[in-house]
Order: structure tokens, then sequence, then C-alpha cells
């Protein structure tokens, strides 16, 4: 479980995160929503340590992960899979070794070991036959899930996923969802995903955490947010025709 | 202007205490110097190799017609260009050229890895990223530029012959009696230790360029600009000091 404390963050003076206090459990898909810009990608770079926060804590079971030290913050970032925006993938490296990275980096594993699970983590994520393409010759789709294949190849125990479905078309962004929850489940892993995408927070969002302006707004889960009378929520989720559509629908059935 | 001079020098002197550290694991360090080797080394050869030809035939010619008095035994020719590539030519301004192929494409390279969010990456899976993007470069350009510095030197030498004996009216044997006289070795010494240095900033200076951009393609662009620019002044004026301190008598 990941704990955040009071987590305050500002940039030159200007505070992009305020009072920030949440749990996220193991086996489940935590979600951060929020418009672009409300603090969804500082937050989830401030827990991992990418940003120094100001003030807060932030616990990794046990753990105070923010006021370890280098080393310290190293051992917890072997159990952490981080899945970027934009995939993050080494250009220089085939896809191979792009999920073979971590193995050779913090494994003692011999060569056959280790592409053995290389290809255990490619066959999960459903990429067949393309051990030797590089980054560049691969789909946008595909590069989300060669990131994930690399993202899970140390079995970690946090998954990040800062906007998953980003550039996605929405089938495919609901295969990476759905790929995410499965292996959320299937190896009890504390997942976090950034997102915007109300696809998503439908399909797969079994705690959500709705920020606005860096604020903590609203906390539930998928069920729950059609209820909500959080206005800036609403405002959030419902932008959309079809959301709103979709919110009618839902509350005439309720009536009947 | 003074504080902005002092925070780069500052953040430059952090880095390079990150980039000086024991590597994660000596296999995947000794790979990736490998693979440096050759980005930073070997794909230089045919560059220096092409200019220092010509330049050692500027050289060797433009000594020739300065040197047109019969008062000036034919000699000299061979001798200027020997001294003018060793001590100069060969390691200043071979690194003014290196530091705008090599400089230029190692800032490009590690500012779009920060700018795609690779070195966020190496940094989320607990590696030390400027030590394993860094590193490399500098091992194997301190070790192989001494050898592009030679090279230089020989072929430069070899421009200036063909060009003085077909073109600048001097016999081979003129020249080479010119290559041999008063031959100091110790010029041999001073500009591989300027090239020494010269490969430590090129590398140095241009990956800090490159790791610290922030934005998108135009600010890698703006970092690659940079790091030639002040490549080529650090060079510039260690070129001085070293002078300096290694020739004086």
């Amino acid at each position: 479980m990941i704990s955040v404390r009071h987590l305050y963050k500002s940039f030159n003076g200007r505070e992009v995160l305020t009072d920030i206090s949440v749990d996220f459990k193991p086996g489940i898909t935590n979600l951060i929503i929020g418009q672009s810009g409300s603090g969804k990608t500082v937050l989830l770079k401030s827990i991992i340590g990418l940003h120094e926060i100001d003030s807060g804590e932030v616990w990794f079971e046990n753990v105070l992960f923010n006021k370890l030290d280098f080393k310290g913050k190293k051992e917890i970032r072997k159990e952490i899979g981080m899945l970027f925006q934009g995939s993050a993938l080494f250009d220089s490296l085939t896809v191979e070794q792009n999920v073979r990275f971590p193995l050779d980096m913090f494994t003692d594993k011999t060569l056959e070991e280790k592409t053995e699970r290389v290809n255990f983590c490619l066959n999960r994520v459903n990429i067949l036959n393309s051990n030797n393409l590089f980054p560049a010759e691969l789909s946008g789709g595909m590069r989300k899930r060669v990131a994930i294949a690399r993202a899970i190849s140390l079995n970690p125990k946090y998954l990040f996923c800062d906007e998953p479905n980003s550039g996605l078309d929405p089938k495919t962004a609901i295969l990476i969802d759905e790929l995410i929850h499965e292996i959320t489940g299937e190896y009890q892993i504390t997942t976090i995903i950034n997102t915007h995408d109300m696809n998503s927070v439908m399909e797969i969002g079994e705690k959500i955490l709705f920020i606005s302006e860096g604020v903590k707004c609203w906390e539930g889960n998928k069920d729950q947010i059609f209820d909500s009378d959080n206005e800036k929520l609403n405002d959030f989720v419902f932008a959309t025709s079809l959301a709103k559509k979709l919110k009618k629908n839902n509350n005439q059935k309720e009536k009947v | 202007m003074l504080k902005y001079i002092f925070n780069e020098l500052g953040e430059y002197f952090i880095l390079l205490g990150k980039v000086i550290s024991k590597p994660e694991k000596w296999s995947i360090f000794y790979r990736q110097t490998m693979r440096e080797f050759i980005a930073v080394g070997i794909n230089s050869v045919a560059i220096i190799a092409i200019i220092s030809f010509f330049m050692g035939a500027a050289v060797g010619l433009q000594t020739a017609y300065n040197t047109e008095n019969p008062m000036y035994p034919k000699y000299l020719i061979g001798l200027g260009t020997r001294d003018s590539m060793i001590l100069e030519f060969s390691s200043s301004v071979a690194a003014l050229i290196l530091a705008g192929k090599v400089g230029s494409s190692i800032a490009s390279e590690i500012g779009t890895m920060r700018v795609t969010e690779q070195i966020d990456a190496l940094e989320m899976m607990g590696v030390n990223s400027a030590s394993y993007l860094i590193l490399p470069k500098i091992t194997a350009a301190i070790i192989f530029n001494p050898f592009l510095t030679l090279l230089s030197i020989i072929v430069g030498i070899g421009g200036g012959y063909l060009a003085c004996t077909q073109m600048g009216g001097i016999t081979s044997e003129d020249f080479i009696y010119g290559l041999q006289y008063g031959f100091i070795p110790f010029y041999i010494t001073y500009s591989l230790i300027k090239t020494l240095f010269f490969a430590f900033i090129i590398t140095s200076v241009s990956a800090y360029q490159g790791y610290y951009v922030s934005g998108g393609s135009l600010e890698v662009g703006r970092a690659s600009t940079k790091a030639v620019v002040f490549s080529c002044l650090l060079i510039l004026l260690f070129n001085v000091i070293l002078t300096q301190l290694l020739l004086r008598k």
C-alpha cells in the first residue's frame, strides 16, 4: 500500500499541490483524475520522488519514502514499474533489449533466463515476433505495451502509469486499460494511474481520486461517480455531451 | 550575469559529481563504452583524416609561399608543417571540429532522452542516469581522441608533403629533412595532453547542456548550439592556459 499524507508541492513559489492525503491499496486500479494542469503528473512524480516535495509524507508500506537517501530510494525503486506518457522506451535499444534492461541492471540471471523472462513479459502484453524491432518501428499502442512489459519485468510491487491512453484510439486505449487492470489483479500490484480519459474511469476506476487546481476534491469509485453532487467533479466528468446523456439516462432509470 | 555563470558552474560540477561514480555494473559500462568508441571515436576518423589532409596541405603551401626568399632554406617548409600540425592544428583545430560534430550529437542525444522522459525512466529504475549515460562518453573520448590526434598529425604532414612536393617547388628530400630537423619529442606529449583536456571538455560540457534541457525539440536544438559554442570557447581558453603551462621555459 502507498499512503500520502499532507503533501505540498510548489514550483518557484507557486503552489501546485495542496494538502493531498490519500491511500492507494494493492490489487486494485487506483486512478488520479483531473483536468490538464490540475497537478496529476506532479502528484505522481512527487510520490515516486522525481520531484522533491515541500512537506508531507509518502509511505511505501511502512517505509517513509520521501525521507530516504538516494540508496534507500534506489532499493524501493527496484520494486516500482513505471509507464510514462510517451512510453519512454530507449530509442537505441530493440524491444527485447528494452524489456531486458532492468534485468541486465539489477539481476545476475543468465542470458537464457533473462530472455525467457523477456519473452514471458512480451507474451503477457501480446507482443509477438517483434523482439528485434526498434521503438521507432512500433505503433503507439505497441510502444505502450512494450513499456508495460518493461515495467513488469522485475515483478514490481508498485506500478505507476502516467496517462497510459494518451494518443491512442479508443479501442487500443481500452485494451491497454484492461491489460493494466488484469496485471494489477494477477500480481496484486499497487497500481496508480493518471488519466483524464473517462473511458478508463468507467472501465477500471476501482478507486478514483479527483484533484482540481492541486487540491483533492473527491474520492470514490466508478459506481459512486454518477451519484456525486460535487460540482467540480461533475463539471469534469460530464463535460462531454455523451457523458451528459449517460448521466441523464442513469437518473431516469433510477426514477423509474 | 555573474550569478548566472556561478549557477551554471555549480550545476556543471554537481553533474560531474554524479557522473564520476562507480558504474552500476561493470559489464554494462564496458558495453556502453565500446558503443561510444564507435560513436565518439571511429565515426570521427574519416572527417579528421580528410580535414587534416587539407589542413596540412594548406599549411605546407602557405609556408612554401612565405619562404620563397632564397635566404630561407627549403627544409623550413617541412619543419613548419610538422610543428604547425603537432602544436596546434591536430590538437586544437581538430578539437574544434570534434566539438561541432561530437558535441552537438551528444547534447541532442541526451537532450532528446530528457524531453522524451527516457532519463526519468532510468532514474525511476534506480539507475544513476548521469553516470550511465555520460561516463562512457567521457571515457571513450579520453581514450580514443589521442589516437585521432596522432592520426591527424600523420595525415596532415602527409598532406603537406604531397602538396609541397607536387605544387610547392620543394624536393622530397628537403621536406623530409625539415621534418626531422630540430624535432622536440615533447611537442607530441604536449599535443596529447591538450587532447585529453579537450576530449573531457567536449563530452562533459555537451552532456551537461543536454542533461538539463527542459521543454521540447526547440530547446534541444538550442542546447546543441550552446554545447558547441561553450565547448569551443573552453577549448580556446584551455589552449592558452595549457600552452603557457606546458611550453613555458
